[in-house]
C-alpha cells in the first residue's frame, strides 16, 4: 500500500516538473515525457484502488485519505482523456500539480478506517461515487481552462505581452475545452446524483431528505446546468463561460468539502480523519 | 588564413589560395550605388564567364540582392584578382571606381568564410531572420555550377553555408515571430481563433496596407472575404482579386453580425464603426469573437471597441508595439547565431587546411603505419617464444612496405601543379581512405 503511494507520488512529482520544464522552455519533448509520467502513475493509482476494492470488497471512500487519492485518480482520468481529444498540452501544467497535490495531502492522512457498513456494496454506490468522482475533476479541469482563459484574454486585452501570451494556446481553443469539460462534468454528475437518489431510496427508502449534501449537490447542478443553457441558449462564451466555471468550481469544492466539515450530513463519513 | 585586410602586400603569388570575398551591402553603400550594381542575370553570366577568363581567379561565384552585391572567389593571387573584381563591378554599375571603393568592404581567409556564413544565416540582413536571403544564395550557387566556376573549396564552403543556415534557423528563434505589421495581426488573429480556416474576413477601404494582410489571410485558407470600399468600383476591383464579395458601406452592419475579423484602412478623418454599433450586434453573434485590425490613421475603429466582451481592437501602434518587440527578440537570438557561425568557422579552417599536402601524407602514413601494426602484433601474439631479434625484423619489414607504397602516391600529390586538380585530389584522398577531416 505504502509502496503503492510513493509509486504514484513519485510519478505526479515528475510529471509535474516535466510540465513545469515544458511551461518555460516549449520543448514539445518535456510535454510528452510529462503525459507519459503521468499515464504511468495514473496505472499505478488503478492498481491501488482496485487492490483496496477487491480487499475490503467495495469503493475505498471510508476516510478522507482514500476519498482524496481517488480524487486524485479522477482528476488524473479525466485529464488523460481529454489531452488526448483536444491536444490543449498546456494544462498539464495544471492538472499534474493538482493530482500530486491532493496525493501528498492524502499521505499525510491517518489510513485507519472504521468499521464499513455494508451498504457501500451496492451496485448504485459504486455506480454514484464513480460518477460524480468523475465529473467533479471534469469540472476541475473545466476552473483550470477557465483561469487560462482569462490570463490568455487579459494579455490580449492590454495588449501587453508578457510570459504567457506565447505559451497558452488561442482563446477559442481554451474556450472549446472548457466547453467540452463543462459538458462531460454535467453529464456524470447528473448520472452521479441520479444514481444517489436510487441508493437513497433503496438504503433510506426516499429518494430525497434535504440532507445539506443534497441541497448544495443541487445547488451546485444548477450553477453549472444555468451556464450550459446560457451557452446553449443566449451564446454565453468566453470570458464570462471562464469565470462561472471558476464560481462553478468554488461551490463545487464547498459541496465537496464544506458541507462535510461545516455542516456535517450523512456524507460525513467519507472524510473523516 | 588572415583576417580582413585592406592594405596591399607584395605580389608574391602565395603557395596556397585564399578564399577572397568583396563586396557591398545596405551598411555600406546607399540604395542610390546598390541600385546601380544590382546585377541582372545576365549581368551575373557574364560577370561569371568574364571572371573565369581571369588566370588569378579560380573558383568564382557571384550574389546580387536588393541588399548587397557579393563577388566570391578562391584566387592564389588576391591582390591582383581584388583589383580585377573591383574593376568588373565599376565596369557593370558604370560607376567611378574611387567612389566605390569606398563602399567596398574585403575579406580574406576565416572573415570571407564567416561573412558568408552569416549572410546565408540572415545574420547579416537588413532584417535580421529573414528567410529569403538563403534562397538567393542557392540560386546564385546554382548559376555558378551551371557556369562551372565553383571548385572544391566553393562547393565546400557554400554546403557548409546551407548547413549553418539551417542550424541557426532551427536552433535559435531568429525566424520566430511576425516583424511586420500584417503578419504580427495574423499571429494575433492566431491566437483568438486558433485556426483563420473558414473564418469570415471584412475588408473596410481598399488600401495598400490591406492587401498584403488579406494576401496572408487568404494563405491561411480564410473563408468568405467581403470587401467595403467608398467607391465601390475601387473594392469590386480588390474583391474580384481575392475572389471575394464587394459591398456598399452602408451594408457594414449588417456584415458585423456575420465576419470574424474586419481589417480597416480607410481614410476617413472620424470613426467608421462605433462603440454603439459593435455593441448592439454582440447578442446577435452569440458572442463570437470579433477581432478588429485598425491600421488607418486617423483610426477608423473605436478604441472603445476594446472594451466590450469577446471583440479586440488592434490598431497600427499596438501591431508596431509588437513588431519591436519582436525586433529585439530577434537580435537577441541572433547572438546565439554567431556562436553557430563561430563553430563552423572553424571547423571549415580545419577542413581548409587539411588540404595541404603535408598534413595529409603524414596523415595517410599515420594510417598504414597503424594498421600493419595492429596486424603485425595480432598476428605475433599467436605464436610462442618469438625472439626480440625476430619481432625487430617484422617491424622493419613492415616500415619498408609503408615506404614503398607511399611513394609514388606521396611523389604524385607533391607534385601536382594546378591549385585546382590539387586540391580536388587532396580532398579525394582524405575520403578515399577516411582521414579525418
Amino acid at each position: 500500500m505504502e509502496h503503492f503511494i510513493a509509486a504514484i507520488i513519485g510519478f505526479y512529482l515528475l510529471s509535474t516538473a516535466c510540465y513545469l520544464a515544458y511551461l518555460f522552455f516549449q520543448k514539445d519533448l518535456l510535454h510528452r515525457i510529462g503525459y507519459l509520467l503521468l499515464f504511468f502513475g495514473f496505472l499505478c493509482h488503478c492498481a491501488m484502488i482496485l487492490w483496496t476494492f477487491i480487499q475490503i470488497g467495495h469503493m475505498p471512500v471510508r476516510n478522507l485519505f482514500e476519498t482524496l487519492s481517488l480524487a486524485a485518480w479522477a482528476v488524473s482520468a479525466v485529464f488523460l482523456a481529454i489531452r488526448y481529444r483536444f491536444k490543449l498540452k498546456v494544462l498539464g501544467v495544471f492538472v499534474a500539480p493538482l493530482a500530486l497535490a491532493l496525493m501528498l495531502v492524502a499521505s499525510q492522512l491517518p489510513r485507519y478506517a472504521g468499521e464499513s457498513k455494508g451498504i457501500f456494496s451496492s451496485f448504485w454506490f459504486v455506480f454514484h461515487v464513480i460518477c460524480v468522482f468523475i465529473g467533479d475533476a471534469a469540472f476541475a479541469l473545466a476552473c483550470g481552462a477557465g483561469t487560462l482563459y482569462l490570463l490568455q484574454e487579459r494579455t490580449i486585452k492590454r495588449k501587453a505581452r508578457g510570459f504567457f501570451f506565447s505559451r497558452l494556446p488561442s482563446l477559442e481553443r481554451l474556450d472549446a475545452t472548457g466547453y467540452a469539460c463543462i459538458v462531460v462534468g454535467f453529464t456524470f454528475l447528473t448520472a452521479g446524483l441520479i444514481g444517489g437518489f436510487i441508493y437513497a431510496k433503496a438504503v433510506w427508502g426516499r429518494f430525497w431528505s434535504w440532507d445539506p449534501k443534497e441541497v448544495w449537490s443541487a445547488i451546485t447542478w444548477l450553477v453549472y446546468a444555468a451556464l450550459l443553457h446560457e451557452r446553449l441558449a443566449v451564446g454565453w462564451r468566453g470570458r464570462r463561460a471562464a469565470i462561472l466555471s471558476i464560481i462553478g468550481f468554488a461551490v463545487l469544492l464547498f459541496t465537496f468539502f464544506g458541507v462535510n466539515f461545516f455542516l456535517k450530513g450523512h456524507h460525513g463519513v467519507f472524510t473523516r480523519l | 588564413m588572415e583576417s580582413t585586410t585592406k592594405t596591399k602586400s607584395p605580389p608574391v603569388p602565395p603557395s596556397s589560395p585564399d578564399i577572397l570575398l568583396i563586396g557591398l551591402n545596405h551598411e555600406t553603400a546607399p540604395v542610390a550605388l546598390r541600385e546601380c550594381i544590382a546585377l541582372s542575370e545576365t549581368d551575373a553570366e557574364s560577370g561569371l564567364e568574364t571572371l573565369r577568363r581571369d588566370p588569378d581567379v579560380q573558383e568564382a561565384m557571384l550574389l546580387s540582392t536588393c541588399n548587397r552585391v557579393e563577388v566570391l572567389t578562391v584566387t592564389r593571387n588576391r591582390d591582383r584578382a581584388a583589383q580585377y573584381v573591383k574593376g568588373l563591378l565599376a565596369g557593370i554599375g558604370r560607376v567611378d571606381a574611387a567612389l566605390l571603393e569606398d563602399a567596398l568592404y574585403v575579406h580574406v581567409g576565416d572573415a570571407a568564410v564567416r561573412h558568408v556564413f552569416r549572410v546565408a544565416s540572415s545574420l547579416d540582413s537588413m532584417m535580421v531572420g529573414e528567410p529569403q536571403i538563403l534562397g538567393q544564395i542557392k540560386a546564385a550557387y546554382r548559376l555558378a555550377t551551371t557556369k562551372k566556376t565553383t571548385g572544391v573549396i566553393l562547393n565546400r564552403l557554400l554546403h557548409r553555408a546551407f548547413f549553418v543556415a539551417k542550424r541557426v534557423r532551427t536552433e535559435t528563434g531568429i525566424g520566430d515571430h511576425a516583424v511586420s505589421i500584417s503578419y504580427a495581426a495574423i499571429e494575433l488573429a492566431k491566437k483568438i481563433f486558433d485556426t483563420l480556416e473558414g473564418k469570415k474576413v471584412l475588408l473596410v477601404g481598399a488600401g495598400e496596407m490591406a492587401e498584403i494582410a488579406v494576401e496572408h489571410l487568404v494563405r491561411h485558407r480564410v473563408g468568405s472575404l467581403f470587401v467595403a470600399n467608398r467607391t465601390f468600383e475601387r473594392g469590386l476591383h480588390l474583391a474580384e482579386k481575392f475572389k471575394g464579395q464587394a459591398i456598399r458601406f452602408e451594408e457594414i452592419d449588417d456584415l458585423l453580425t456575420v465576419v470574424d475579423i474586419i481589417i480597416s484602412s480607410t481614410g476617413a478623418p472620424e470613426v467608421v464603426i462605433a462603440h454603439d454599433q459593435v455593441k448592439g450586434i454582440i447578442r446577435a453573434r452569440k458572442n463570437r469573437p470579433l477581432f478588429f485590425i485598425d491600421i488607418a490613421v486617423p483610426r477608423d475603429i473605436d478604441p472603445a471597441i476594446n472594451q466590450l466582451s469577446n471583440t479586440y481592437v488592434y490598431d497600427i501602434d499596438d501591431l508596431k508595439g509588437i513588431v519591436e518587440e519582436n525586433k529585439e527578440d530577434r537580435l537577441r537570438e541572433a547572438a546565439k547565431g554567431e556562436r553557430i557561425v563561430d563553430e563552423a568557422v572553424l571547423g571549415f579552417r580545419r577542413w581548409y587546411e587539411s588540404l595541404e599536402v603535408v598534413p595529409t601524407v603524414v596523415a595517410l602514413r599515420n594510417k598504414i603505419e597503424g594498421i600493419l601494426r595492429a596486424e603485425i602484433e595480432k598476428t605475433l601474439s599467436g605464436f610462442n617464444g618469438i625472439s626480440d631479434s625476430h619481432r625487430e625484423a617484422f617491424y622493419r619489414m613492415a616500415n619498408a612496405m609503408v615506404n614503398k607504397i607511399l611513394h609514388d602516391p606521396t611523389l604524385y600529390l607533391k607534385n601536382i601543379s594546378q591549385h585546382e586538380t590539387k586540391a580536388m585530389i587532396l580532398d579525394i584522398t582524405r575520403k578515399l581512405f577516411k582521414l579525418n577531416t
